[in-house]
């Protein structure tokens, strides 16, 4: 192993007892924050309708914007989303990245895709990565369906939605999933 | 997520720990602090000035020279400041109340932080003499020293 630090030798003659094997070069200190997230009226809401397999977006009542996960209010106007939203099952890739190197407990094997899918009807995307396909072949504008987790396994989470796969239909315009990511 | 067990009637709530898991070099004096904890001797280092401090520093507090001398101290000690911890958070190393003081080793001129296993703040007082209860299987972490102890009368 090449030399980890570039500092003056230390003099340790003066301890008698002191094994010169293996002595501490490094140390594992973990910084670790635990939090209790509590998501909020509107979350809950959406979370609850994933548990039935549903997904539920709000409506902003300016703007007719369907905002999935809902966070309750909406961005433009302010005002609370009054109206609950389900949405299809469909949608389309409104942009991608391949991950090279792996991270987190539930993430796929590398490299796959992480897409950004806009929902039919909804005006933001959300979150997931693209399977059931080589994952240089995913592109802007592929339609997809969700992966759900099997009936038993719901739960009150979005990891219900395993992944996205491709649908059998045209690709949609690329400049009409512009300003909906 | 889980039931709700916050505030609010209805709403989730799930635990979420966001870890840093940091992995530092140690750098060679405090390499060899931690070798020592590891093997159960104390050390320090010798400043420019004689003085020797404990925990050991890489560089002197007062000249910025590097320090390269380690000496033993001793593993009983006295308390120079404390403050009792009644309410005890998790992930702390002691899971009861107990003293966090500062204690100055036999034969060192500095203090270092670490836990006093007291019985109650009754029992704790600067000037306290103390000594080191050494963990069972020790790593080369602070951890080693497992607590300190209130000695003879003072307990």
């Amino acid at each position: 192993m090449s030399e980890l630090w570039t500092q003056p030798a230390i003099d340790t003659s003066a301890i008698d007892g002191l094994t010169d094997a293996e002595t501490i070069k490094r140390v594992r200190i973990p910084a670790s924050i635990s939090y209790n997230y509590i998501p909020g009226l509107a979350p809950t809401r959406f979370l609850r309708g994933l548990a039935e397999k549903k997904i539920l977006g709000e409506r902003c009542q300016t703007t007719g914007d369907v905002y999935v996960p809902p966070r309750g209010v909406s961005p433009i106007d302010g005002l609370p989303t009054v109206e609950q939203v389900e949405l299809p099952h469909k949608g389309t890739v409104a942009s991608f990245c391949v991950v090279h190197i792996g991270f987190g407990v539930n993430a796929p094997p590398t490299p796959f895709c992480s897409a950004l899918v806009l929902l039919d009807g909804a005006a933001v995307s959300v979150y997931g990565p693209v399977q059931e396909v080589p994952y240089d072949q995913v592109r802007i504008g592929m339609r997809v369906e969700p992966v759900w987790a099997d009936d038993d396994a719901l739960t009150t989470s979005f990891e219900n939605i395993k992944w996205w796969r491709p649908i059998d239909e045209p690709d949609v315009d690329a400049e009409s999933l512009k300003g909906h990511m | 997520m889980g039931e709700p067990s916050g505030p609010g009637d209805g709403l989730l709530s799930a635990p979420l720990v966001i870890e840093y898991p940091f992995n530092r070099t140690t750098g060679p004096v405090i390499g060899a602090f931690l070798t020592g904890l590891r093997d159960g001797i104390v050390t320090g280092i010798t400043g420019e000035d004689g003085r020797i401090i404990c925990p050991p520093v890489e560089y002197d507090p007062t000249s910025g020279a590097p320090l390269t001398t380690m000496v033993p101290v001793g593993s009983e000690g006295e308390i120079v400041s404390w403050s009792w911890v009644g309410a005890v958070r998790d992930g702390q190393i002691l899971d009861h109340p107990h003293a966090l003081a500062l204690v100055r080793l036999d034969g060192a001129d500095t203090a270092m932080l670490h836990v006093v296993d007291a019985p109650s703040a009754d029992a704790v007082r600067t000037g306290a003499r103390v000594r080191i209860r050494w963990a069972e299987e020790r790593s080369g972490s602070i951890t080693d020293i497992a607590a300190f102890e209130l000695i003879g009368a003072d307990a």
